[in-house]
């Protein structure tokens, strides 16, 4: 890998320490439960114990009567809030689907808020909330999305949107075809699990007329702009701020019930609302995942080639559809042909709700699934043809002489453009650094010898640098210390660090004296905060642009200043001085920012203050890739999978701190792991949740999870971006499920064996003696 | 997850402990210990004692010594303390070889081995130690002391046969012969979980023939037990793939395996054979 030789510290591609970990590792981190205001209120909210009824009657009256209880609210206390908008603007096709605040009229999934209460402390209040009496008719739940939709209100049924891609005649394609290969594949409901548990604190300044609220986190400014939407209030009125964040993975950081209540809360209580979410809450009440059924065929001709690809998939959204609309459904069908060149496709979600917890985006929406069930696809098109499962990979890659690789298909309202990438090159690189034909070899004899042990492989393409804008502001102050602000978040992926060194790298400066400012609404008025891998790509360019224009402005002052000219001038270590007298006179940054304050005779015309703001637009996201391999044993007496080892490839276009890129990487492929064999939220028939506690929700530990080797390049610098940068937060969780499963069907030697994740011990032994073995 | 209100009391002398206990117990008093299962449980408002009565402070219960052949185990002694053998011989090793399977270190340095025995759940290791290796329970009531063999203290998931008024205030688990093999085997989908079959198997050789084998199961039925008919089909037999299959067959025959939502019986029982088997393989090895 490319590192960075004659920099200061700190600069692009270095693999320098985290600026946010000081705090975080000594236990000086300050949490949304770390927050606390005087006289402030804690909520406890009264959830549905059914799966799907009509409520009848709420009594409130017992709760009322603790001492220390502020205020019991149901629906009707609150009927003139709206239900919580969509992130990205209303949709009326999908309004009808919204959950509000607290359930009017029906419930729709165990966990579905009916009533808040409000105490003094948080004890008072959970005591109250078990005297909150709910009288509510059971109604049939609908548990599978692929069963028979129902009536939901009006004309409306279940089946809340059907969401179609694709290109070419799928018809004429298969009819065509030399052969017809079909899966049926599952991927389980599951979901991102923060280490902390969501919470949010409102508060209402009388004084100044702002409402406020802590415990942002992902989309600050996102979530500002809908409650603003929904609450009838002026942007500059509406503040959120994000703290120390422990984890989002797309589910932490989205606008909830619970957010809307407590801001509402403190708006008609006058005091300050707190809640913190317990973790069995968090099971059933944050956004789930993942769920859905794909039966997808692909049509072949005789040399390998895939030639049409059609898919139908059935995705379990849950109860309501919560702020990301059918961004999911969108992601699914639209990345799904992934590295692959298939000239004909066609995929159609029925996008369903169902009696189970909303669902939502998860690190790596609709590729992770989509990568499982292709790549499946994929082996079973080896199988098949007889043909080597690289072998038919390589077959169907896009070429890097096609390149940059248009679909006619939408990924989140941007047509999907690949970025130049040499797909099969980065294969050989990868196949050849983990000695792929001896390892087969190697296996091979193994099993010869009685071992249930194989290699399975996965490729995908990410999308990572949403776009379409983002921009920065960097103020350089007289001591020479510089803050960067930006509307981006950090969710503990090392935002702080990215930015710092970015900027560091064109001020100049060790990048230990820059203060990354995100997630707090007041003090830049946009921002998209950190989410699809967007960061590091659109915030990371805006911050670098913003960096050469304040670079621009201290070397035109210190040029006048020094009597020389700008071009001959450079930056070390906060000090400007000439190139090629480096020892001659010099300014340190501090110096040129006092000669720029607005009462400085030696400003001249030029705007005050060392300062800037520039904005970045991109004109498609990126597209970095790569592949993950696999190699498992089964123990065939008890169904247990151990992966033995791990190999991720991945082409990142440019590295800013590789450290970073590698932690990325291994704490995806840490949920990897645990969506291929250990996660999965399963529900009773009548609809009740049987995994709300870490005893039963299995989350891989470190002893689960494998030390993966990793080759990161950067062989193909995004065209889009200035600086090259593609996105690093999702490629280490996309291959993990389908190249896990590969490895399982080569190790137990029974071709498509795994149709459905996670692979439980128990699923593994029924195949196993399905198969006699 | 805030628990209900409830008193808490420190006793510092066993007596006063079970004179509060046979006070508070009716109205469902508890004893705390090391609360790595009851202040979890209180938590989730599943326990709502009204009473604790936390016996940390209680000197006397600490103690880990040999009495009259046999490995005695106070009430506050943690896990933690197995982590290097207890005793010499064969049940210090076997108790240091079985402790690392128990949950996760935070939780070895404060959950106790008598709370887990007393708190019976199917899954705990150490229940299923006392029932294979047939520990006594020493049970402590206001009006004094009563003897439990551990074939009739589990009774189902936890429940046991002490009464509401009674500490569990010392197992004592018979020292193990020098010749004495064992061989542990547990299964869970991650390493501290609980399993979802476990067993312990030990036996002597006497003229190369396997005699007082001893076979428990954990993890598997509602409560730990010796399972009769596996120890029948390996009694006298010479150690060996067919000795040791046959009893890890009688064993799973035997059993009655629980179901739940991620697990069924089929797999629990055929679970158990594989585990029986891989432990009596250990013990010969």
């Amino acid at each position: 890998m490319a590192t960075a030789t004659n920099r200061m510290l700190g600069h692009l591609g270095d693999s320098v320490d985290r600026l946010e970990d000081p705090p975080l590792v000594t236990g000086k981190g300050r949490f949304v439960g770390d927050i606390n205001f005087p006289d402030q209120l804690h909520m406890r909210i009264v959830r549905s114990a059914y799966a799907h009824g009509k409520i009848k009657s709420v009594d409130t009256s017992a709760a009322e009567a603790v001492p220390g209880v502020v205020a019991v609210w149901t629906t009707t206390d609150i009927d003139d809030v709206p239900p919580i908008d969509f992130r990205e603007g209303s949709d009326p096709t999908l309004a009808l689907f919204r959950q509000y605040p607290l359930a009017r009229e029906l419930v729709r999934y165990v966990g579905d808020p009916v009533a808040a209460v409000f105490a003094e402390d948080p004890y008072t209040a959970e005591d109250a909330a078990e005297l909150v009496v709910l009288d509510i008719e059971p109604l049939p739940p609908l548990i599978n999305a692929d069963d028979t939709p129902q009536d939901f209100k009006g004309k409306a049924t279940t089946e809340a949107a059907i969401v179609e891609q694709g290109y070419g005649d799928i018809d004429e394609t298969f009819a065509n075809a030399y052969k017809v290969v079909e899966v049926d594949v599952k991927v389980s409901r599951h979901t991102g699990v923060p280490m902390e548990c969501r919470g949010a604190i409102g508060r209402y300044d009388e004084a100044r007329d702002v409402l406020e609220m802590y415990g942002a986190a992902k989309v600050p400014h996102r979530n500002r702009d809908t409650l603003c939407r929904m609450l009838n209030r002026p942007a500059s009125g509406v503040h959120l701020f994000e703290g120390h964040t422990g984890g989002g993975f797309g589910i932490r950081g989205e606008l909830y019930p619970e957010d809307v209540l407590v801001c509402v809360a403190a708006l008609r209580l006058g005091r300050p609302v707190k809640w913190i979410e317990d973790r069995q809450e968090h099971l059933m009440a944050a956004n789930h995942s993942r769920q859905q059924r794909h039966i997808i065929r692909a049509a072949v001709a005789e040399d390998g080639e895939v030639v049409g690809l059609d898919d139908e998939l059935y995705l379990d959204q849950g109860g309501y559809i919560r702020t990301h609309g059918t961004r999911v459904a969108n992601m699914t069908t639209g990345t799904l042909p992934g590295p692959y060149r298939f000239p004909v496709y066609r995929s159609i979600c029925h996008f369903r709700l169902t009696n189970k917890t909303p669902a939502a985006t998860y690190r790596s929406p609709g590729r992770c699934e989509s990568t499982f069930v292709r790549e499946r696809l994929m082996d079973a098109v080896a199988e098949a043809m007889k043909m080597d499962p690289i072998a038919v990979r390589r077959r169907n890659l896009i070429s890097l002489e096609e390149m940059p690789y248009g679909r006619a298909l939408d990924v989140l309202g941007d047509s999907v453009e690949h970025d130049p990438g040499d797909y099969a090159g980065l294969l050989d690189q990868g196949l050849a650094q983990i000695g792929w034909d001896d390892l087969q070899k190697e296996l091979a004899e193994r099993r010869a010898n009685g071992e249930m042990v194989g290699a399975g492989i996965s490729m995908f393409f990410e999308k990572s640098g949403l776009g379409p804008s983002d921009a920065a502001k960097i103020f350089v102050d007289n001591e020479g210390f510089i803050e960067v602000v930006t509307g981006g978040a950090s969710i503990g992926q090392g935002f702080e660090t990215a930015m710092a060194q970015i900027a560091a790298e064109d001020l100049g400066t060790d990048y230990r004296r820059i203060r990354v400012v995100h997630g707090q609404t007041n003090r830049i008025d946009y921002g998209v905060g950190a989410h699809a891998s967007r960061a590091t790509v659109l915030t990371g360019t805006a911050v670098s642009l913003t960096a050469q224009a304040v670079r621009a402005k201290a070397l035109d002052m210190a040029a006048e200043l020094l009597q020389t000219n700008a071009d001959s001038l450079t930056i070390t270590d906060g000090v400007v001085h000439s190139k090629d007298n480096p020892g001659g006179p010099s300014l340190t940054l501090g110096e040129i920012a006092e000669a720029l304050i607005p009462t400085s005779k030696l400003r001249g015309d030029r705007e005050p203050y060392l300062k800037g703001e520039k904005w970045f637009h991109i004109d498609h996201q990126t597209y970095p890739y790569g592949h993950h391999i696999a190699v498992v044993t089964v123990d065939p007496d008890t169904g247990g999978v151990e992966i033995e080892k791990y190999f991720i490839a991945y082409d990142i276009g440019r590295s800013i701190n590789p450290k970073m890129i590698e932690g990325q990487l291994v704490g995806g492929l840490a949920q990897g792991v645990g969506g291929a064999l250990f996660e999965e939220f399963t529900y009773s028939e009548a609809g009740d949740p049987q995994a709300v506690t870490f005893a039963d929700y299995l989350m891989p530990t470190l002893q689960e999870t494998p030390d993966p080797e990793i080759l990161l390049t950067e062989d193909f610098p995004s065209i889009r971006t200035p600086l090259g940068i593609k996105g690093a937060g999702e490629a280490g969780i996309t291959g993990a499920a389908g190249a896990i499963a590969s490895a399982i069907d080569n190790a137990i030697g029974i071709p498509g064996a795994v149709t459905e994740t996670p692979v439980t011990p128990q699923r593994l032994k029924k195949i196993l003696s399905e198969h006699g073995k | 997850m805030k628990p209900a209100a409830f008193e808490y009391h420190a006793p510092t002398t066993v007596d006063e402990a079970v004179t509060l206990l046979a006070e508070h117990a009716p109205n469902d008093g508890r004893i705390l210990a090391g609360g790595q299962s009851l202040v979890p449980t209180m938590a989730f408002r599943l326990a709502r004692p009204t009473h604790l009565i936390d016996i940390n402070n209680v000197a006397d219960l600490d103690k880990l010594v040999i009495e009259d052949g046999a490995l005695c185990i106070g009430a506050t002694v943690r896990h933690a303390q197995f982590h290097t053998p207890a005793c010499d011989g064969v049940l210090g090793h076997l108790l240091t070889d079985v402790v690392s399977n128990i949950a996760h270190y935070p939780i070895r340095q404060r959950g106790t081995f008598c709370g887990s025995v007393a708190h019976s759940d199917p899954a705990s290791e150490w229940c299923m130690v006392s029932a294979t290796l047939d520990a006594t329970m020493v049970a402590q009531s206001a009006s004094g002391e009563r003897l439990i063999p551990a074939a009739e203290f589990f009774e189902t998931v936890m429940t046991t046969t002490l009464n509401e008024d009674e500490l569990l205030r010392e197992v004592r688990i018979p020292l193990l012969s020098d010749d004495t093999l064992y061989g542990f085997q547990e299964f869970n989908r991650r390493a501290g979980d609980f399993a979802i079959s476990m067993t312990l198997v030990t036996y002597r050789l006497e003229g190369g023939k396997i005699t007082d084998p001893h076979i428990g199961v954990g993890g598997a039925e509602d409560r730990p037990r010796r399972i009769a008919e596996a120890e029948a089909a390996l009694a006298g037999q010479v150690p060996g793939d067919d000795a040791f299959r046959a009893a890890a067959d009688a064993a799973a025959a035997a059993i009655d395996p629980m179901e739940d939502h991620a697990t069924n019986a089929q797999y629990r029982r055929d679970l158990t054979a594989t585990l029986v088997r891989r432990a009596l393989e250990n013990a010969a090895s």
